[in-house]
């Protein structure tokens, strides 16, 4: 008997088709991959099974879990699953853990809750799992609050909540988008680990294919509240049958088309239009008695490097490696403890901001979140035309206008994008007007912080082409910050390793994720997903 | 979830109406607040009787329908007065709301944009001035330059900067590290200029909320320093000035201290309901629970 069998479950949310005749089936021990781009309906099949849908949701179909007929099932019952034989482990790790309870209170909550258990012992089983999930007690008793840990430790936390119970059923969606490549392998192997240990079965939603591919037993792949194709993930992602799973695949190891800069060789090429020497950001630590000095944390140490015009330069590294505030201080938004930045010549360092306009009209930025880089209460052409401010002459209402207009067009929307709200667009449109607001002042380098890792694959790579695009037609400087190697991978000519501080190797992309040196560098290549890997070990092993 | 689907919320100005109509709490308040408005602005044209005329026989008369709310004392219609004293505590609660945000948002946002060393200093002096009860100050400073509506108005509003600076400070604290700031400064523009294109339009709402309840504040200080006769002087009525002139009548003819104070409290009530109302309109997040 399978231990989740959905049958033809279609869901509506306040009248709104949501999912359609889905059907899907785990077997203890198995891992079922679940892909698709967002608003597929993934998280609400999830959703589903766990029973916390909106208020306002109806599914009709057959849920069984475990024997269970989950649709019918009383509230009471299902809260005797969830968190016991249903376990679930969320995307976000900031916000899945209490920030005002410790760790133990947290996991040992679940255990006293469902099991009856008294304090001592439920804190001996609290003990256990969080050893299991590798928080030992040594350095990880359990009187910690959620923000003494890091993004993945809390993960770690999380599935220690949803795992103590052994649950038959463990959901996990998107568990390791917030987690940089080296966490994520490691997640990935604590979750195969569990999975082997309990013969538990696991329903992983993700929207990276090779992440599913090297994970998943079985892929359901999702596509407008339908199934698409589902089978063995081997087969599947080989044989890409259905049309969508092809799109899919090839979208997430497209390649841009890209003219070699050195090619454009010209005199200008020469001069480098960005150097860095020997920059160095000390933040005050945390003050450990009234009378001893703090130790100040060193988050960028002694870091040299120059960027020729028209290059596409990666700066990759893992989260809290220092990239972000290399990033914040070339854009003259952060101050060097010591050290020096030049852009086209020019020293950033001890300038007002009216000295340095001229700077930053040269220099422009695309940040991450697609949401919080607007202020939601303005239009797009007041949103896209905000660094016209730089210009010493202001322009008049209608070039303003044409120049927002011209930088729309070319992001590949429409000037009659202008006079809508920011939330009236997807989050691929919203990095456009990113984009757009970027390059509005025909600017040398555009500092790049993490520019598609909200996005889906398929819009990941239409936003790929695009940066392609403008580099070689307004002759942009790219500096990426990431630390996703596929996009390193795909549209950049350098890559510079930052780890703790320092840049540990940089080099040719090709040449130093193929043969990567330092430990650094390795340990980013051999934790990054790799599709096609994924796929022939997974045929390699069918065929013994 | 990954995001990608265009947020399926609606824009926040759409629905306003609607959400506002639906809240009980914000229509209520409303309703109340423009009654006493519109009674005061009424005054300036049209009260039942002339309250500068005495007229002595009239003195003390009980409900009826010539003077429905009785008279006082010197045969002065107890309504009109009301209105005319709603003129004065609007007025005073008005400005002295003005001077507190004119100057507590300028300041508290000024503290959060540059923090460090200039943050410190404007805070501990807010809370130095905090440390002081309002209205024993307000009493101190009206002792000092002499009674009257002006120098209560300024007493009272010089308490109010350090509640503005508190509240402006704390909510621009909370949108400076947002990544559209960081976008708008790499745009080159000034801190000041931040402050007043992205940061004040964000924490307009938190404002607007404290507004209210320092209007509220505001009418019952101005109430209490008219008692004390700190506040505007006769013949101008007030609220406050009513209910002290009542009190030592208060056996023979209740009426007159019963009115005045019943329209303290019902303006008070008012503004604070139409104060939660707000908060719960503007914070989204409250909205879609209700």
């Amino acid at each position: 008997m399978s231990l989740l069998q959905i049958e033809n479950l279609s869901l509506s949310i306040a009248g709104y088709p949501v999912l359609k005749d889905i059907d899907l089936e785990i077997q203890p021990g198995e891992v079922l991959g679940l892909v698709g781009e967002s608003g597929s309906g993934k998280s609400m099949t999830a959703l589903t099974v766990m029973q916390l849908l909106p208020e306002l949701a109806r599914a009709k179909g057959r849920v069984v879990f475990d024997g269970i007929d989950i649709l019918s099932a009383p509230e009471e019952a299902m809260c005797r699953l969830r968190g016991d034989d249903l376990g679930m482990v969320f995307q976000e790790p900031m916000t899945a853990l209490n920030p005002v309870k410790t760790i133990g209170e947290q996991v040992a909550e679940g255990i006293r809750w469902h099991t009856g258990a008294n304090r001592p012992d439920a804190e001996a089983r609290t003990r256990a799992i969080l050893e299991r999930v590798g928080l030992p007690e040594a350095r990880f008793p359990l009187s910690r609050y959620p923000h003494e840990l890091s993004g993945g430790q809390r993960q770690r936390v999380v599935i220690a909540i949803a795992c103590a119970l052994k649950p038959k059923l463990l959901i996990a969606d998107e568990p390791t988008t917030a987690l940089d490549v080296v966490l994520q392998a490691q997640f990935l192997d604590l979750l195969r680990d569990l999975v082997e240990e309990n013969r538990m079965g696991l329903l992983l939603i993700s929207h990276d294919l090779a992440v599913v591919a090297d994970m998943a037993d079985r892929v359901t792949v999702m596509r407008h509240g339908a199934v698409m194709e589902s089978g063995p993930t081997a087969n599947v992602l080989s044989q890409q049958k259905h049309p969508y799973t092809r799109q899919l695949a090839e979208a997430s190891t497209h390649v841009p088309a890209r003219a070699r800069p050195q090619e454009a060789d010209g005199e200008r090429r020469q001069t480098p239009l960005l150097t860095v020497s020997s920059v160095t950001r000390d933040y005050p630590g945390r003050r450990r008695g009234l009378f001893s000095r703090p130790e100040p944390f060193r988050a960028v140490d002694n870091v040299s490097f120059s960027l020729m015009p028209g290059h596409a330069v990666a700066l990759v590294g893992r989260s809290g490696c220092g990239k972000s505030t290399l990033a914040r201080m070339i854009l003259a938004l952060d101050t060097p403890t010591s050290g020096e930045i030049r852009l086209d010549g020019e020293a950033l360092g001890g300038k007002s901001e009216h000295e340095l306009r001229h700077a930053r009209r040269n220099m422009q930025v695309v940040f991450q979140d697609p949401y919080g880089s607007f202020n939601p209460r303005h239009q797009v052409e007041r949103l896209v035309a905000e660094p016209l401010h730089l210009l010493d002459q202001k322009p008049s209402a209608s070039e303003r206008r044409e120049r927002v207009a011209e930088a729309l067009e070319s992001v590949g929307l429409t000037a009659g994008d202008m006079r809508k709200y920011p939330h009236e667009f997807s989050g691929g449109q919203r990095q456009r007007i990113s984009i757009a607001r970027a390059i509005i002042t025909r600017p040398k380098l555009i500092v790049a912080d993490e520019p598609v890792s909200a996005l889906d694959v398929s819009i990941r790579a239409q936003v790929l082409d695009l940066f392609a695009d403008l580099n070689k037609r307004l002759d942009l400087t790219y500096l990426f910050i990431t630390h996703d190697l596929t996009v390193a991978r795909a549209i950049t000519d350098e890559v510079m390793v930052m780890h703790e501080g320092r840049i540990v190797e940089n080099g040719p992309t090709a040449t130093v994720l193929r043969h990567p040196e330092s430990e650094a560098a390795q340990a980013l290549v051999n934790a990054a997903p790799d599709l096609e890997r994924a796929i022939s070990a997974r045929l390699a092993r069918q065929h013994i | 979830m990954t995001p990608d689907a265009p947020a399926p919320e609606a824009p926040p100005e759409r629905h306003f109406l609607q959400a506002a109509l639906a809240n009980r709490s914000f229509v209520i308040g409303l309703v109340i607040t423009a009654i006493v408005a519109a009674m005061a602005l009424l005054s300036f044209v049209w009260t039942p009787y002339d309250i500068t005329h005495l007229v002595v026989a009239d003195r003390m008369k009980d409900l009826s329908i010539a003077h429905p709310l009785g008279t006082d004392h010197l045969g002065r219609d107890i309504l009109s007065m009301i209105m005319i004293g709603a003129r004065n505590s609007i007025a005073v609660a008005i400005v002295a709301v003005g001077i507190g945000m004119g100057l507590g948002v300028p300041l508290g946002t000024w503290a959060a944009a540059r923090g460090g060393l200039v943050d410190e200093i404007l805070m501990r002096f807010n809370d130095l001035v905090f440390a002081f009860p309002a209205l024993l100050s307000a009493i101190m400073i009206t002792a000092i330059f002499g009674p009257g509506a002006i120098n209560a108005i300024i007493a009272i509003g010089i308490f109010n900067v350090p509640v503005f600076a508190r509240v402006a400070r704390a909510g621009a604290l909370s949108i400076w590290p947002r990544e559209f700031i960081l976008a708008a400064r790499a745009a080159g523009k000034s801190k000041t200029l931040i402050t007043i294109e992205h940061i004040l339009p964000n924490i307009v709402a938190l404002l607007l909320v404290q507004g209210t309840i320092q209007f509220a504040l505001g009418i019952l200080a101005e109430a209490g320093l008219s008692y004390l006769g700190l506040g505007a002087q006769p013949p101008m009525p007030s609220w406050g000035r009513m209910l002290f002139e009542a009190q030592t009548r208060m056996m023979i003819a209740p009426h007159l201290a019963i009115f005045p104070g019943l329209a303290i409290v019902i303006t008070v009530l008012g503004l604070n309901l139409l104060g939660d109302g707000l908060r719960d309109l503007l914070d989204p997040r409250l909205r879609r629970e209700r």
